[in-house]
């Protein structure tokens, strides 16, 4: 049980007997994403940060190809990491493809979870008929080639350096030295999992209350993609966010945390 | 030169290049953005590189408007992340695409600078063209793929030889267990020297041959095929295994392979409802025989074949008796090392000893030299035993009938 822990880098801080309050990082980085906002629920919320498999600096063994090629293998985790902390009436916050993350878990197991609350979640990102993700497939072509270009700096020499050794306390600098650095194979196949997902037909059976954050400009979940995930899902609202990018919880952390704070402080609204 | 000559070239560049112009014609793009992106200042070489006016740009679009949707992408997921964790990113790769579509491979660094509150104020971008970087970047990256690529085909192409060499189970001998273990050294991306055959010559007469090729890979695979394939042959026609051993040492040395093996022999007959053991090993561990809880290693060592014109080789003949065991094995068992320590033949004795009676005592074995090492085997392991199931283990077996369905020799 305490394995799942260990290779997820679980990280639970704040009030040990308050409501389980759970960040999920998206493609990309790692859980230092929520390190302006999640210190903000510490002194209600009991704060799960986890790495995905593959990501910053989970373990290795963590990431099975077969589990991985979707994402709900990803979501399977994160109910795997509840389970062994076994946390009820959890509130879970993902963001960009972890928010799809988050409507799986949801959908597998509804009664583990008091609300959501997704930041820029996009169900699909490329175009279809009727449809605007805003993306091609050819886009996402391109996108794999950038992360190739890009992972020729990611020396295997590296490799040990970031990965780390869970048995070794970390200093402040070697934390953030991980940040957005993951094994190219890896990193390419959850892009390839991420950007070619169609999660539109899972919507309409999330029936936990959620709360969508879309920024005012984001050329990654544009804000009609939005729109579309909060009126697919059966409760939810939507709350436009001043901010502009993808990532509002680095850009504007005091916009998101106040727009996160009354929907999981206040009481669920009730379930229609 | 003279010195007035090199005294005026020092004036005119020094004077020539003012800030502004070392700005504006710097050999590099220089963007300022807003901490969101948006373009608030370009010098003219960005503007070449992005084929623009600066109305066109500067105040309307953001940085990531010039970018590839799959750079966007990565702008959005990694860079942007970066540059706010740590107030610098350094070589970024990223295609600038021009209004006519073409592409401008570009690398790029940047520098978030901030207030005295700490907020983010200017982010200042320094883009380099990379055209021939990236090309050459393209080359790497298609030979590692193709270098992979050829890893994998060569495992694929081991482990498809290795099968040929050992089979996946040794057959159902009517009237014995056959038991066999095998593991090549390493993670078994290459084909072992380790080899066994188990194979029927006639109504209750079978070979079993175990041997050790020295060395490894497709060149001792050659050999091993070779060596299996002449015992075959020549076991069809001569029942004395030194003989047999005698003449595939001919064999090898026609062969001219400088590759010798050691091997061990066993030929096993079955007359009167008893079954005999006749075998010579060469140059090989002798096999152990079991019987009354004793393990003794039976037979002469021999010499290894392919080596020495002249070869020392005897058979020995043993009955086997129901309950008694005859187990065969290559130097990778006794070698198996932890540290500086050997499996050893103590160790393998007692194994032998304590797995007599198991359903499959050569796994058994197998699994104890792997627990020794740890799982990670330097050496090949083969063993194959032989046992004369105990009659009052019939009632309860069906399959070990003695009058059963014995298998007819095929050719």
């Amino acid at each position: 049980m305490e394995d799942v822990l260990r290779r997820h880098r679980v990280e639970v801080t704040g009030r040990p007997d308050g409501q389980p309050l759970m960040f999920a990082h998206g493609f990309g980085c790692d859980q230092h994403m929520w390190r302006h906002v999640a210190p903000a629920f510490e002194d209600d919320f009991r704060v799960v940060l986890f790495d995905h498999a593959g990501a910053g600096r989970s373990d290795r063994s963590a990431y099975d190809p077969v589990r991985h090629s979707t994402l709900q293998g990803y979501a399977d985790d994160v109910l795997a990491i509840l389970d062994a902390l076994d946390a009820r009436d959890v509130v879970l916050v993902g963001h960009s493809v972890s928010s799809m993350i988050a409507a799986l878990a949801a959908r597998a197991e509804p009664d583990r979870f008091a609300k959501l609350v997704m930041v820029g979640p996009s169900p699909r990102y490329i175009d279809d008929e009727g449809y605007v993700g805003g993306f091609s497939e050819a886009d996402i072509g391109e996108l794999l080639d950038s992360l190739d270009s890009n992972y020729l700096g990611w020396s295997s020499a590296m490799a040990p350096a970031i990965v780390g050794n869970p048995d070794r306390p970390e200093l402040g600098e070697e934390l953030t030295e991980s940040f957005c650095r993951t094994d190219p194979d890896l990193a390419r196949r959850f892009a390839e999992v991420t950007f070619t997902s169609d999660n539109r037909a899972d919507l309409p059976s999330v029936t936990t209350p959620t709360l969508v954050l879309q920024c005012r400009e984001d050329v990654i979940a544009p804000v009609a993609v939005g729109r579309y995930v909060a009126r697919a899902l059966p409760d939810a609202s939507l709350v436009l966010l001043d901010a502009t990018g993808h990532c509002p919880q680095l850009s504007a952390p005091e916009e998101t945390v106040a727009a996160i704070a009354p929907f999981v402080r206040g009481d669920p609204p009730v379930r229609r | 030169m003279s010195t007035d000559a090199a005294a005026d070239a020092f004036y005119a560049a020094l004077l020539d290049d003012d800030a502004e112009r070392l700005y504006e014609r710097a050999p590099c793009g220089y963007v300022s953005t807003t901490p969101d992106g948006m373009l608030v200042k370009v010098n003219a070489t960005f503007l070449d590189m992005v084929g623009r006016e600066r109305e066109d740009v500067v105040g309307c679009l953001s940085f990531t408007d010039l970018l590839t949707a799959g750079g966007r992408i990565y702008h959005e997921t990694h860079y942007a992340p970066m540059l706010r964790m740590h107030d610098r990113v350094r070589e970024v790769a990223f295609d600038l695409v021009r209004p006519d579509g073409e592409r401008l491979p570009v690398l790029v660094n940047a520098v978030l600078e901030r207030d005295s509150d700490g907020r983010p104020r200017v982010v200042r971008v320094a883009v380099f063209d990379a055209t021939h970087r990236r090309e050459y970047e393209r080359e790497l990256l298609r030979a590692k793929r193709r270098a992979e690529q050829s890893e994998h085909r060569a495992q694929a192409l081991a482990q498809t030889l290795q099968s040929t060499l050992i089979p996946p189970s040794p057959p159902a001998l009517p009237g014995l267990d056959v038991s066999a273990g095998y593991r090549p050294a390493g993670d078994g991306e290459e084909v072992g020297g380790d080899f066994y055959d188990v194979f029927q010559i006639g109504a209750g007469d079978w070979v079993v041959v175990l041997g050790d090729v020295c060395g490894k890979g497709v060149e001792a695979a050659v050999v091993t095929s070779l060596v299996r394939h002449t015992v075959r042959a020549l076991t069809v026609q001569e029942p004395r295994p030194s003989e047999v051993l005698r003449s595939l040492n001919d064999v090898l040395l026609a062969q001219g392979s400088d590759r010798f093996c050691t091997v061990v022999l066993v030929r096993l007959r079955r007359e009167r409802g008893a079954w005999s053991a006749t075998f010579c090993a060469g140059g090989h561990p002798l096999p152990l025989f079991v019987s009354a809880g004793e393990v003794l290693p039976v037979g002469a060592p021999g010499t290894a074949v392919g080596l020495l014109r002249d070869v020392e080789l005897s058979d020995q003949r043993l009955s086997l008796a129901p309950g008694e065991l005859l187990v065969v094995y290559t130097d990778g068992v006794t070698e198996g090392r932890r540290g500086s320590d050997f499996y050893g033949e103590q160790r393998l004795w007692q194994s032998v000893l304590a797995h007599r009676d198991a359903p499959v005592p050569a796994e058994e074995i197998l699994g104890e030299v792997l627990a020794f090492q740890a799982g990670n085997a330097r050496d090949d392991i083969a063993v194959v035993a032989v046992r004369v199931p105990d009659p009052s283990d019939f009632a309860q077996d069906p399959r070990r009938e003695e009058h059963g369905h014995e298998q007819q020799p095929s050719g």
